[in-house]
């Protein structure tokens, strides 16, 4: 939040105080705009839909058949969604808050396009037989929607969205495991940004 | 570190006597209609801040105003005991968590100070 000095309204010329006047009520504007979206999102959440997503990594990587790799996945993201959603309720309520106050529409409404269109390649993929394209868009288009949602929250959130995308850069430019890379990236970037989240921005 | 030293190159943290409980809000009324305990920018992000929560956490609060712990303290203080905010102490779990939250009276402050500046903007324009 930048702060610049105000100690001195009352001995400035008219031009002057007018813009001091103008400033102050600028980052009064500031801080009550930071201060909403700033506990947007929970640490716990994200830690818990984190862990859930290693054994996910795990049991995927054992599946013989596209269907049932992709049955794991789709289980994954009910459990992890569950968790991460419930989570948020938890520190929502406890603060006394709505999930759904200004800042939770903007970042759902920032979030949720982006996932539709993932939705929507998924099936077309899937019902194409290009599945094995899919863990790069997942965690590109994760990644995108998490950095476009991240701008109205804490600074951690759209640096974790930058580091999917670049998970996702591995999956699909370079011969890497797409089961390991999902895991580092639901479980690993999820578990350490949610517990910054949990320690430094308040649950 | 860096956060309390962006707050002291502003000069918004300058030294200033320990105000006790009594004289505080009686300083804001004498210095004419600006309320010069809010006046200062780290008091103002605070109690700005804390008018669009129903409360926040000291980490929160720390983090948002990017201020040091001590200049958060001190400041949090000097306005609890002006009674514009609210400060309760408990535990998140086996963390220690302690909340402000805005009183009447300090909402009333912000509102004050609001509606001073916009006169001053106002009577500028004139």
């Amino acid at each position: 939040m930048k702060q610049s000095d105000n100690k001195e309204t009352g001995s400035t010329s008219p031009v002057s105080l007018n813009q001091r006047a103008e400033d102050n009520l600028r980052f009064i504007r500031d801080t009550m705009e930071g201060a909403s979206v700033f506990t947007g999102v929970s640490g716990m959440g994200y830690m818990g839909a984190g862990l859930s997503a290693l054994p996910a990594a795990w049991l995927a990587a054992q599946q013989t058949s596209d269907a049932a790799w992709i049955m794991v996945w789709m289980l994954e993201l009910v459990i992890a969604t569950a968790i991460a959603f419930s989570l948020l309720l938890r520190k929502t309520a406890r603060q006394g808050k709505s999930v759904l106050n200004a800042s939770g529409r903007k970042l759902l409404l920032a979030f949720l396009p982006t996932m539709a269109v993932g939705a929507l390649l998924t099936l077309s993929y899937f019902l194409q037989g290009r599945v094995s394209l899919l863990p790069g868009i997942w965690l590109g288009l994760y990644g995108a929607a998490v950095m476009t949602a991240g701008v109205w929250s804490v600074r951690a959130i759209p640096v974790m969205g930058a580091l999917f995308m670049m998970l996702a850069a591995g999956v699909l430019l370079a011969a890497v495991p797409a089961d390991l890379m999902l895991a580092l990236g639901f479980g690993g970037l999820h578990i350490i940004f949610g517990f910054w989240i949990w320690r430094y921005h308040g649950g | 570190m860096a956060a309390s030293r962006k707050i002291s190159s502003t000069g918004s943290a300058q030294a200033e006597p320990v105000v006790n409980k009594a004289a505080a809000p009686a300083r804001a009324r004498n210095n004419g209609d600006l309320d010069q305990l809010i006046h200062e920018r780290s008091r103002l992000g605070l109690v700005s801040a804390l008018a669009s929560h129903k409360s926040m956490s000291f980490t929160e609060l720390k983090a948002l105003l990017q201020i040091s712990d001590g200049n958060l303290s001190t400041h949090a203080r000097k306005l609890e005991e002006a009674g514009y905010i609210e400060c309760s102490k408990g535990f998140d779990g086996r963390m220690p968590r302690t909340e402000y939250r805005l009183s009447p009276s300090g909402r009333k402050a912000l509102n004050k100070y609001i509606a001073h500046m916009e006169a001053l903007i106002a009577a500028m324009k004139k």
